[in-house]
């Protein structure tokens, strides 16, 4: 019967990706609750040593899942090689990083178990099953999720959720699995990955950074709040939307697709604190949230906060910083 | 050629969320309703590979009656007629299922490609495009920030994490779920307003195309989440409440 969780591990050329371990740490504690054991998969061409790496944590298992198609990431060959290792394992849980890789590939793999992927968990209860807590309405909104119906069920875990730290060492040790694959069943060619050329602006040096959001509504705006990071001697950042629209370049953005920050003190302008801003800029010493919107989720990780109209405050600001005048002028 | 966009109608941004008396879902009754912007780049996405490689773009929406408007919105933007299967108790179905009905609908086309959004704002699952494809059998690529159609193949452009891009290629038909910013949306004019009205939007029910619902996970309960930070909020009129906080991060956090 279904006595292991599986924790599938993310590397690329080589390189763990961080969340894994973050993963495992999820997993381990999710089996502890089941009375299960936890066992860990890694894919790729060349990983024997690597997953030796896995062996010290307290796993039953690690899979290195070998073969000279999983070179590359691919969908259908990532695919094809861990539908065969999880009909093989029969998991009750297949546990992932909740990362752009796995969002490619999870949900396809659940459906070839006839699943969904509860996907971008945040955290897990346990009831009289587990209960999986995932966000919604960009984190305004928190929902409880159950599985049903017969294993495995397939869940990502959102970054930052479970400490790696609190993972358990132990021993296990490694077995090879070598799925059965043809190069014809892979039908995307991927390419070498790159980065775009970006500019000068390296916001991770910054140690005061004011970031605005959808709540400028306009480019036309932006000067109010670049005053006032001119006052403060700050750097002037922005959320996705708004380098989507153009209205500041893209070297400017914090946030999962850009860049992660940890300055003395966030401003955050008009953001209402979508996940994937927040872990671009959870890290900052302080934080300060200026919304409209008092449910805003920028408020959650927020030091300081006012609720109110920006273009308003953001003005307001600007002139408290303005030196006093002296008496008697 | 002929593509497919799966949108998919989700309550306005700025909607004040209020969590309904059984605590499974939102109050959804008296808010407004848009399309999910996600879905909007792949609907601009569609018409702008119409525009170049001609063709024909059809919307695809499951959802409640109410949803005709924002398929309305999608053909006054240019897409040629629509799809929309009806269902008035469309939140009850999960991914699973739901995109067995979209596959459904969708495959009965034949299309070259079918565009989607990487996710939706509401749930988030991120994942109806993948299973749409895993179900029809095509492959696949998701947060896509470019495509160009090439010689019966299709080239995209991924985004990874931190920066980082990747491009690959692969046959038509294919499914692609678009990024938010891949394009610049577009403006739907009065000629095309008009126009919607007598383009051809077909309704079809989940039991006309002979899809039951799945039930591989439910939501229990919906609630706002527990403040990890203990927030100190500053009142007064903005310029009262302005002046305290530049002081608290000056002489409390000084920070500045």
């Amino acid at each position: 019967m279904s006595q292991t969780v599986l924790v599938i591990t993310e590397q690329r050329g080589g390189v763990w990706n961080r969340m894994s371990f973050e993963t495992l740490a999820a997993g381990q504690r999710l089996a502890a609750e089941l009375g299960q054991k936890t066992s860990a998969a890694v894919a790729g061409q060349g990983i024997a040593v690597l997953a030796e790496g896995l062996t010290a944590w307290e796993l039953d298992r690690v899979y290195a899942v070998e073969h000279e198609l999983l070179h590359d990431y691919t969908a259908d060959g990532y695919t094809a090689a861990l539908e065969q290792l999880i009909r093989k394992v029969q998991p009750s849980f297949v546990l992932f990083p909740h990362t752009y890789q796995v969002r490619d590939l999870a949900p396809k793999l659940a459906t070839r178990f006839d699943q969904g992927l509860i996907s971008d968990v945040v955290g897990i209860r346990h009831e009289t099953g587990p209960i999986f807590v995932r966000q919604l309405f960009q984190g305004k909104l928190n929902a409880d999720v159950k599985p049903l119906g017969p294993a495995p069920h397939f869940v990502s875990i959102q970054a930052g959720a479970f400490n790696a730290d609190l993972a358990e060492p132990g021993a296990s040790h490694v077995e090879v699995f070598t799925p059965a694959m043809t190069a014809s069943e892979i039908r995307q060619r991927p390419m070498e990955p790159f980065r775009e050329s970006t500019g000068a602006v390296d916001l991770t040096a910054a140690q005061i950074i004011v970031s605005l959001g959808r709540g400028i509504k306009e480019k036309d705006n932006i000067p109010i709040v670049e005053a006032l990071a001119k006052a403060l001697g700050g750097e002037l950042a922005a959320t996705r939307p708004v380098c989507d629209s153009g209205w500041l370049p893209i070297e400017r953005q914090v946030g999962s697709s850009g860049q992660t920050v940890s300055p003395k003190v966030y401003i955050a302008v008009g953001i209402s604190g979508a996940i994937q801003h927040l872990l671009g800029m959870k890290g900052s010493k302080i934080i300060v949230a200026i919304n409209k919107d008092a449910n805003a989720p920028i408020f959650e990780v927020a030091d300081y906060g006012i609720v109110g109209d920006l273009f308003e405050v953001v003005p307001a600001m600007v002139e408290a910083l303005k030196p006093a005048l002296s008496a008697g002028a | 050629m002929k593509i497919i966009v799966s949108i998919k109608e989700v309550p306005v941004r700025d909607s004040q969320l209020r969590i309904a008396a059984d605590a499974r879902w939102i109050e959804d009754g008296d808010l407004s309703y848009e399309m999910n912007e996600p879905d909007a780049y792949a609907l601009e996405e569609a018409l702008q590979l119409k525009e170049k490689h001609g063709g024909e773009v059809i919307a695809l929406c499951a959802g409640m009656a109410r949803a005709s408007q924002t398929i309305r919105e999608a053909l006054a933007k240019g897409a040629d007629r629509a799809l929309h299967i009806e269902d008035e108790e469309i939140g009850s179905w999960d991914t699973l299922g739901l995109a067995r009905l979209l596959a459904k609908a969708a495959g009965r086309e034949k299309p070259d490609l079918i565009l989607t959004g990487l996710q939706s704002d509401d749930l988030g699952y991120g994942q109806t495009g993948v299973v749409l494809a895993e179900i029809l059998g095509l492959p696949h690529a998701t947060i896509v920030m470019a495509a160009e159609v090439l010689d019966g193949k299709i080239r995209v452009k991924r985004e990874l994490e931190s920066g980082w891009f990747q491009n690959i290629e692969m046959p038509l038909p294919a499914v692609l779920t678009i990024q938010s910013g891949i394009n610049k949306l577009r403006y739907a004019t009065l000629m095309g307003i008009k126009k919607a009205k007598i383009k051809e939007l077909k309704r079809l029910t989940a039991g006309e195309l002979g899809v039951a619902g799945s039930t591989t996970a439910t939501i229990e309960r919906v609630y706002f989440p527990h403040k990890a930070k203990q927030t100190q909020l500053l009142e007064g009129s903005a310029r009262e409440a302005a002046a305290k906080l530049i002081e608290k991060l000056r002489f409390e956090a000084r920070v500045i």
